[in-house]
């Protein structure tokens, strides 16, 4: 479904990715899991354009989408929840998740959208006219998801979506994103929480300062004892 | 006698809140301030003069070609000056603004020549009295009314439109604005020519209440409609319509006391808020950025 060759991409005069190629297939949870610096969100923010990739391709289905502008990605299908949730802090709840539907031009989908927003998380709905800047992080958290699922996308990047979160409320926030990927979202996570990420994903790669290091399913990579040893704080 | 100057005061107020809401609607997006947004209101009061005093349009129409006329130099100058420099750093396009506005002063100082004109429009200008001992001219009437449909109209547009509601987001994070499909360049371009259209329709308001239209008109009602933006919080967008309205008021109230110092109130009030609540009247808390 999305599939990057040798992708390469600066984030300022730093060279973030030296080369990387990954492959997420239609239905699964694929995630990345690399230290602070390792280039996960340079990866992400290339992948849906707000990065240029100074070479290599990006393929979303077969379509090249390699530096496309941001809306016309979004438009094909792929949607990010972006690192520390920039939900729109002066907004409602409500225009945050109008804002995730701007470019369906049906109103009907777009209420139909919101609902089921409303049935992953309840909470919102109680919400819906609070300024989102008020809310906790859990609840911000359940926002940016919620706002990125209103344009219904086939492909959801999660941009560390663990970060600043109670224990408690990560485990919950990894319960929906499963189901979510169970309702038929293909799911691209990066995480610094490996262990989360192992446990939920499908398939995982190991990232390390720009260049892909392992890749496996993620239950073997859960065992593996270099991965142990790095990500997941063993000794 | 007090109540009529407040009424002048807030005719003036409402043009430098027209020209206040240009700066505070790109400052609000770009972090920029536009420092040729005094030479679109110029720009713009040309271009109503030329559409009477030419084309001898009726002044509704002349008004409206005016304000299309500065929309479009807006979006230009965006184009042309700001954009290349986007991802420069953020003193660039301050020098470009400064250097546009050098430009037009000039361009329009070779076109029109340095000689002021006047406004010449066919409007029979009546008294109107408000109780008992308040009067106010038609023309103060027509130009508050203008103002204020503007203002509400532009309310309307921001809070009621989709268009507007990717405006405010692309002003709350430009980045998450993108990540929903929206498009920011074309949103900052519609920014830059909703703000150019106020200051033009501004430009000929001012010009016919004042009767003047000159190539340097814009200098002094630019720097006031920026001091406005900055009163009522630069940004904030209810803002700039305070700051312009308090402005208007405590200049026009200042000049009964003090008649020469009339265009330095302006500025003691920048320097008094700058001092006392550097965020403006209506302006949110800066964050630190960690």
């Amino acid at each position: 479904m999305l599939r990057l060759e040798n992708v390469t991409a600066h984030y300022g005069t730093i060279q973030a990715l030296k080369g990387v190629s990954i492959n997420v297939n239609e239905g699964e949870i694929v995630t990345v899991i690399g230290a602070n610096g390792a280039g996960k969100t340079t990866l992400l923010k290339t992948i849906c354009g707000l990065v240029s990739a100074t070479s290599g391709k990006v393929y979303f289905y077969d379509m090249d989408i390699t530096n496309l502008p941001t809306s016309d990605i979004v438009a094909a299908g792929i949607v990010m929840v972006p690192e520390g949730r920039r939900i729109f802090p002066r907004m409602t709840v409500l225009e945050n998740l109008q804002l995730g539907g701007y470019l369906n031009r049906n109103k009907s989908e777009t209420k139909a959208n919101m609902e089921r927003v409303f049935e992953l998380f309840p909470i919102l709905k109680d919400r819906l006219h609070q300024i989102a800047g008020t809310l906790s992080g859990g609840e911000q958290q359940m926002l940016a998801i919620g706002r990125a699922l209103m344009s219904r996308p086939k492909l959801l990047l999660l941009d560390e979506p663990s970060m600043g979160l109670a224990p408690k409320i990560v485990l919950s926030i990894f319960d929906i994103i499963r189901q979510i990927n169970r309702e038929g979202t293909t799911i691209l996570l990066v995480e610094q929480n490996a262990h989360m990420a192992l446990s939920t994903a499908h398939k995982a790669y190991v990232l390390e300062t720009g260049r892909i290091l392992m890749e496996d399913t993620a239950e073997k990579l859960l065992h593996n004892e270099q991965v142990r040893k790095a990500y997941l704080g063993e000794a | 006698m007090f109540a009529e100057q407040i009424l002048n005061g807030l005719t003036l107020g409402s043009t430098y809140a027209l020209i206040a809401l240009g700066y505070t609607m790109v400052y609000g997006i770009l972090e920029l301030i536009n420092f040729a947004h005094s030479e679109i209101y110029m720009t713009g009061a040309f271009i109503g003069l030329i559409m009477v005093t030419v084309y001898k349009m009726p002044f509704p129409l002349a008004l409206i070609i005016a304000m299309a006329g500065s929309c479009l130099l807006g979006v230009t100058i965006e184009k042309v000056a700001y954009k290349p420099l986007r991802k420069s750093t953020r003193i660039a396009p301050l020098i470009s603004a400064i250097g546009v506005s050098i430009f037009l002063q000039n361009a329009a100082l070779i076109l029109a020549g340095p000689q002021v004109r006047a406004f010449p429009v066919n409007f029979k200008s009546a008294s109107i009295k408000l109780g008992q001992s308040i009067q106010m001219s038609s023309l103060q009437l027509l130009i508050l009314l203008i103002s204020i449909i503007l203002m509400v109209g532009l309310h309307f547009l921001i809070h009621r439109t989709k268009l507007g509601q990717a405006m405010r987001a692309t002003a709350q994070d430009k980045e998450a604005a993108q990540l929903m499909g929206i498009k920011i360049d074309r949103v900052i371009s519609f920014t830059f020519a909703i703000g150019s259209a106020l200051g033009g329709a501004a430009g000929v308001l001012v010009g016919v209440y004042f009767n003047s239209v000159d190539p340097m008109m814009g200098f002094f009602p630019g720097l006031k409609g920026f001091v406005a933006a900055v009163l009522g919080g630069i940004g904030n967008i209810p803002g700039a319509m305070l700051g312009g309205l308090i402005l208007g008021i405590v200049e026009v109230l200042g000049a009964v006391y003090m008649s020469r110092y009339k265009d330095a109130i302006a500025f003691a009030v920048l320097i008094i808020i700058l001092l006392v609540k550097p965020t403006g009247l209506l302006g949110r808390k800066l964050q630190e950025k960690v």
